[in-house]
């Protein structure tokens, strides 16, 4: 049955990479408390550490291009991550696997529980769940912080988020603002080396 | 027919107006399946949110699959992630696409560089609030001494988070 063993390697790359991508968000999801921001650290280790399907730097713009989209992160992280390792395929897949399991879990309970009282023993859980959650976001913010001031210099780095933290803090600008005027603000300036530019492809 | 439509259209709304992720869509979900579809009462609004709240996994997602699923069975629930979901999504493969293609532009690298401070305060900000909720839920001293055990297992023992949020679960389920 089988003539072509390139061809069944290839396949068998595809479905452990299909795999791979369920087990990765999968693990997300029932993992991920506190909603979309509490599964970045998690999608972070995922994709970047543990399977490194994007480099921390791709990680970084993919969040910052999600934060200024509208609608659910975590999915949109999901969704991009598994188009990017494997098509349309993958995008179903890994989305399916960070939302099923719980919704599914919502369903039967929500059927079966008289009461949302009789779920009180959950919310000692969850709340356990939350310093840890908090310290994961922590560390993953100090890696970015470190990542920026060795790219743009410490000084630079800590005038900016200074900027920043006081614009979303004190003044309360929406982020997605904050980013897009970043955005255009890289993408509109002019180059001191123009000639560079020519070879992008 | 036109069931299935008044899901991806109740869903669709808070998917493209919910700047900030799921929870800055739920108010814009409340407002579709109570006070404009009448699918559901304020009560039960809310006691679906509080147990998604206590629920692993993504927020608006959850609730779209359920909601979908109490108004129009499986189909109404695969209508309601899909009008959540895609359209965002969409956008971002397109975006980043695009992005990509440009990779070694010094605009796109310097995009990448001028965005990092950003993300980092945003996390900064995201881990304050946690530690803000799990004060106010469980005090100073649980949330401290989980801060501690958490960092020590995560950073310096160098354990799998999903573990340490196992094992968090356990210690939550017992003791608090």
């Amino acid at each position: 049955m089988v003539n072509n063993e390139g061809e069944v390697n290839e396949k068998k790359n595809i479905g452990k990479n299909q795999l791979n991508l369920f087990l990765a968000f999968f693990r997300v999801g029932i993992f991920g408390y506190g909603g979309g921001p509490g599964s970045i650290p998690l999608i972070h280790k995922e994709v970047v550490d543990n399977y490194q399907w994007l480099t921390d730097e791709e990680f970084g713009d993919v969040l910052a291009l999600g934060n200024t989209l509208p609608g659910p992160i975590a999915t949109k992280l999901a969704g991009y991550i598994g188009h990017r390792v494997s098509g349309i395929t993958g995008m179903i897949n890994a989305i399916i696997a960070v939302i099923l399991p719980t919704i599914f879990l919502m369903i039967v309970l929500l059927m079966s529980l008289s009461s949302i009282r009789d779920f009180d023993w959950v919310n000692g859980m969850t709340a356990a769940v939350l310093p840890v959650v908090g310290v994961m976001l922590a560390v993953l913010t100090w890696q970015f912080f470190k990542k920026a001031g060795k790219g743009m210099g410490w000084i630079q780095a800590i005038v900016m988020s200074a900027v920043v933290l006081v614009l979303l803090e004190a003044v309360g600008v929406h982020p997605g603002i904050v980013i897009a005027v970043l955005i255009a603000a890289a993408l509109l300036k002019p180059d001191k080396d123009r000639a560079k530019e020519g070879d992008r492809s | 027919m036109m069931l299935y439509w008044n899901i991806f259209v109740a869903f669709f709304i808070p998917g493209i107006l919910g700047y900030g992720g799921g929870p800055a869509s739920i108010p814009l979900i409340e407002n579709e399946v109570v006070q404009r579809f009448g699918w559901m009462s304020v009560q039960e609004f809310s006691e679906v949110l509080a147990l998604s709240n206590a629920l692993p996994g993504p927020l608006a997602t959850k609730m779209a699959g359920y909601i979908g699923f109490e108004v129009g069975g499986i189909p109404g629930a695969i209508v309601a992630v899909f009008a959540t979901v895609a359209p965002s999504l969409i956008l971002m493969i397109l975006l980043l696409g695009l992005l990509y293609k440009y990779k070694n532009s010094p605009k796109v690298k310097r995009l990448t560089l001028y965005v990092r401070p950003v993300i980092a305060i945003l996390l900064g900000m995201m881990a304050w609030r946690f530690f803000v909720d799990s004060y106010d839920g469980i005090g100073i001293w649980q949330t401290a001494f989980l801060i501690v055990a958490g960092y020590l297992l995560l950073e310096r023992v160098k354990v799998h988070p999903a573990f340490v949020i196992a094992g968090t679960l356990v210690y939550g389920g017992f003791v608090l």
